[in-house]
């Protein structure tokens, strides 16, 4: 599938109620009588019609933003959907984009061979919470543990979150941007 | 072994546990299982990781790409060459830089040197985790012929640091091509010596065949690469998917077992090694003539944006995922090393074995724990 | 020509016509007990020197070639080193046990050598039931090795020894059943009687098919029985670490260590005894110097010990559960198939003599 195919098909999943409205509006402007918006799901542009944001630029794969209440839905959509079926996640990174802090999932599809990049930031960087993907993915619990170590997001329904690398009773998290340790950081 | 005997219930058994590492022969490495043991039989494998972590992620924030490259080689230091060329090539993609053939070609053979170099340490040690501890020797003395050839080209051993991004350190040694046709045909008669000693051996096989099986499914949902999942019958052999360097030159076959049993991986890393060395033998004849770098500027900046490779080092697929924001170093750098995830899958596979199956199992995964401790 | 015969009686006449028969009766005891000891030190550094030197040449390197003349002063050195180490221990070991268990071992290994006929008159002790003492005795080991797997609070070292237990059971009775096998020939324990047998034709000859199965089952058995490889189990150092040793040090280790080679000697010795003619020559012919009778004996042991290293230094470990299937779903009836054909041989008198 290409990236523009993907985009259309992951984008369907979850529409905007936000974009419904304003297309709704803009609908109604040019045909007053449409009673059921809702059966025309691919709504015009340029408004985004879906709640995920998609970028291409920067980044060899396709980038799929997504709002950490949906992270969960789109997930297990992403490798359930036939058509999508991303069944391997070869890379879940947790990343501090200062304001608020982000995971970023690299997954490929083992049938179709085509890869696609899901971003999710978490609301604010005082207590981070996203939902775990270890259930689609078994490879996550470990993956999810480490950035839970590093970065400090905490991961809902994880079976067993706690510091991987470091000591239990580590202060602070060491890949954030504010980290500081004055001893055994150096600093250039 | 499997079934359970009704015993009388008043007495009782119960599980207990038991450290295996961090300093244990079987573990190569700092790496700590907390083991549950019913008995012999295992009930959960625990990995306690931590102990040489030494948080190459964090310390690429503040270096240079220059820099960055002599970390990657502490990560997994069997596939050192690979690794170093993963964050080149990735720097060099960014900058869209013009890659010469010569210094391709070379990449790919040092490559391909270090994933048998790798294999043949594995192997050793792999015989040894069964109680074989000739095949130690054996697997070691092919090895020194590589690294001798190593040695003479860029000075190191096993850290070897000859990629930069741009090209190669330096040119080739003018014995290289001699050197390394020595040992193509050496080697060729060594690999059937390690069947003869190891892989035809009737306990051998009685302790391989039919432990620690991991599916298809499994393997792909553990997001197990390299050989470990090949075992399994999952074709992600990136030199494959996504050649990189000079391997869209040469014809090899990607080595494939649908057994997913400590057998099937061992068997797999014994049919790389040929492939490996198909590999070096069509392409040492044709070293193109040529520039061996590429100028780039003494300070390397990244355009903005993410940038991510991928390549095949010994032990799976490994990731260099880069966010860049413009400066010299980049933003958030994240290594996805093939062990960590390969380590993930081991409790699963590893239950309702006895300890020596833990340890042939653990031997087929071929970890490496700086690998799993970046 | 008979110079050991001579040299023991002679001290023997010399002890009793200086002192009272009591005294000269202990003070012997104590010599040939020094000599025994004397003969298992030598052996056991041998053995090690030796089982480095074939290790090296199964695995391409050299060995040890720096101490003495090609290195043959390594293992004095390392024993030197050994005593001279800290005897550490766990803190909560049992302390009285822990301290027990390298004798239980060291000496189970020194009573089965007294009985072993290094030649003729070479025998401290030629009991009447040699081989069944042989069997008791070098039963003793285990409860050493499960006392010092115990006693050492690890539970490691716990694996071990309860390893130790479960294979030394069962492979006692394949050695037990194979030697009995051969006893059907001789029709004697004694071990000096069982070599005058085959001055007709080594053992394994005379009993010809079942003779070779039950050396074959006895090579087996008796590597297992020595913990070494492919059965070592009991110390798999990939697995356990160093099994029911690892809370030892120093010369306690060392007793450990050494018995396990003098137990290998062991084992080679009561197959040369029994299959391979012990001090006899073949063909006899050195049956006119005695006393060459040693070297015979010493170089077949040497050989079959030769065997041992070869499988130690090739083979893989068996997992534990194999080790329990190849005992008593095959070599245990093999053995009891054997038994009863190589008592239908030797009553329809089929066994070759020369």
């Amino acid at each position: 599938m290409t990236n523009e195919a993907l985009q259309d098909l992951i984008g369907s999943w979850f529409p905007n109620p936000e974009a419904d409205k304003i297309s709704k509006v803009e609908i109604v402007d040019i045909s007053e009588n449409d009673e059921n918006p809702e059966e025309n799901p691919i709504t015009p542009e340029p408004v985004n019609s879906s709640l995920l944001e998609f970028t291409q630029e920067e980044s060899q794969f396709l980038n799929i933003s997504a709002p950490p209440e949906h992270l969960h839905a789109l997930m297990s959509q992403l490798k359930s959907n036939d058509l999508t079926r991303f069944d391997y996640l070869f890379c879940l990174s947790g990343i501090d984009w200062g304001e608020e802090l982000g995971v970023v999932y690299h997954l490929e599809s083992t049938t179709h061979r085509h890869s696609i990049v899901v971003k999710v930031k978490t609301k604010g960087r005082e207590t981070p919470n996203l939902d775990s993907v270890y259930d689609i993915w078994a490879t996550a619990e470990f993956h999810e543990r480490e950035v839970f170590d590093f970065f400090g997001i905490k991961f809902n329904n994880h079976p067993n979150l706690k510091r991987l690398f470091l000591t239990e009773d580590w202060d602070g998290y060491p890949l954030r941007k504010d980290y500081v340790d004055e001893i055994n950081m150096v600093i250039k | 072994m499997e079934q359970k005997t009704t015993i009388d219930k008043s007495f009782k058994t119960e599980p207990y546990q038991i450290n295996m590492g961090p300093q244990h022969p079987a573990t190569h490495g700092v790496l700590r299982l907390v083991l549950t043991i019913d008995g012999e039989i295992i009930e959960k494998v625990e990995p306690d990781l931590g102990y040489i972590h030494r948080s190459i992620e964090k310390m690429c924030e503040r270096d240079s790409y220059q820099q960055i490259v002599h970390l990657t080689d502490r990560m997994d230091y069997l596939s050192s060459n690979i690794n170093n060329e993963a964050v080149c090539l990735a720097v060099e993609n960014a900058l869209e830089l013009e890659i010469p053939d010569r210094v391709k070609v070379i990449r790919t053979i040092i490559g391909e040197l270090t994933r048998i170099a790798s294999h043949c340490l594995w192997w050793g040690v792999m015989g040894m985790d069964v109680g074989a501890l000739t095949t130690y020797f054996y697997g070691f003395r092919d090895r020194e012929m590589i690294n001798d050839i190593f040695e003479e080209t860029c000075g190191a051993r096993l850290t070897m640091n000859y990629n930069v991004p741009g090209g190669l350190m330096f040119d080739i040694h003018p014995n290289f091509v001699k050197r390394v046709k020595e040992f193509i045909t050496h080697f060729k008669t060594k690999i059937p010596e390690y069947n003869r000693l190891l892989t035809g051996n009737v306990i051998f096989q009685k302790r391989m065949k039919g432990v620690g099986i991991l599916t298809k499914e499994d393997a792909i949902s553990f997001g197990a690469s390299g050989p470990v999942a090949r075992g399994s019958g999952y074709s992600c052999d990136v030199r494959k998917y996504h050649p990189y360097s000079a391997l869209d030159k040469v014809t090899f076959k990607e080595a494939l077992k649908t057994e997913g049993d400590s057998l099937a991986r061992y068997e797999v890393r014994i049919q790389e090694l040929w492939e490996s060395l198909s590999i070096v033998e069509q392409l040492i004849d044709n070293i193109p003539e040529g520039e061996y770098r590429v100028a780039t500027k003494a300070v390397i900046k990244l355009p903005k944006g993410e940038f991510y490779q991928k390549v095949e080092t010994a032990r799976g697929e490994f990731g260099v995922y880069i966010i860049s924001t413009g400066t010299k170093s980049p933003y958030r750098l994240k290594f996805r090393s093939p062990g960590f995830s390969n380590l993930s899958l081991l409790n699963h596979i590893a239950v309702g074995g006895k300890i020596g199956d833990l340890v042939a199992t653990m031997a087929t995964l071929d970890l490496v724990i700086p690998d799993i401790d970046r | 020509m008979n110079i050991s015969l001579n040299i023991t009686k002679s001290i023997h006449e010399w002890l009793f016509s200086i002192m009272p028969e009591g005294v000269a009766n202990i003070v012997e005891m104590a010599l040939i007990g020094l000599l025994y000891l004397a003969i298992f030190a030598i052996l056991g550094l041998f053995l090690v020197l030796l089982e480095r030197r074939v290790a090296a040449w199964f695995q391409l390197r050299i060995g040890p070639n720096r101490v003495g003349f090609q290195g043959v002063l390594q293992t004095m050195a390392d024993a030197l080193k050994l005593l001279s180490k800290e005897l550490t221990g766990t803190v909560k070991a049992d302390k009285f046990l822990y301290n027990l268990a390298p004798y239980f071992v060291i000496i189970s290994s020194l009573m089965a050598l007294a009985v072993i006929p290094f030649t003729k008159e070479f025998q401290a002790f030629d009991i009447n039931i040699g081989i069944f003492f042989l069997i008791g005795v070098s039963s003793i080991g285990v409860i050493g090795i499960l006392l010092g797997g115990w006693a050492s609070n690890n539970k490691f070292a716990l694996i071990g020894a309860m390893r130790s237990g479960v294979q030394t059971i069962s492979y006692e009775m394949s050695i037990g059943l194979s030697l009995l096998t051969m006893i059907l020939i001789t029709g004697s324990l004694q071990l000096s009687e069982i070599v005058e047998v085959q001055k007709s034709g080594w053992l394994i000859v005379q009993g010809h098919i079942p003779a070779i199965i039950a050396f074959m089952i006895y090579m087996i058995a008796g590597t297992a029985e020595t913990n070494r490889a492919p059965f070592d189990l009991v110390e798999a150092e990939s697995e356990l670490g160093a099994g029911f040793h690892t809370e030892y040090s120093g010369m306690k280790f060392a007793y450990f260590f050494l018995a396990e080679f003098i137990n290998m000697f062991l084992i080679a010795a009561i197959a040369t005894t029994i299959f391979f003619g012990g001090w006899l020559s073949p063909f006899g012919i050195t049956e006119s110097i005695p006393w060459l009778g040693v070297f015979w004996f010493l170089g077949k042991a040497l050989i079959l010990i030769f065997l041992m290293m070869w499988f130690r230094w090739t083979f893989p470990r068996l997992r534990i559960d194999q080790l329990l299937t190849l005992e008593w779903k095959y070599l245990l009836p093999i053995n009891l198939v054997n038994i009863v054909i190589m008592a239908l041989i030797v009553w329809l008198n089929l066994t070759i003599k020369i």
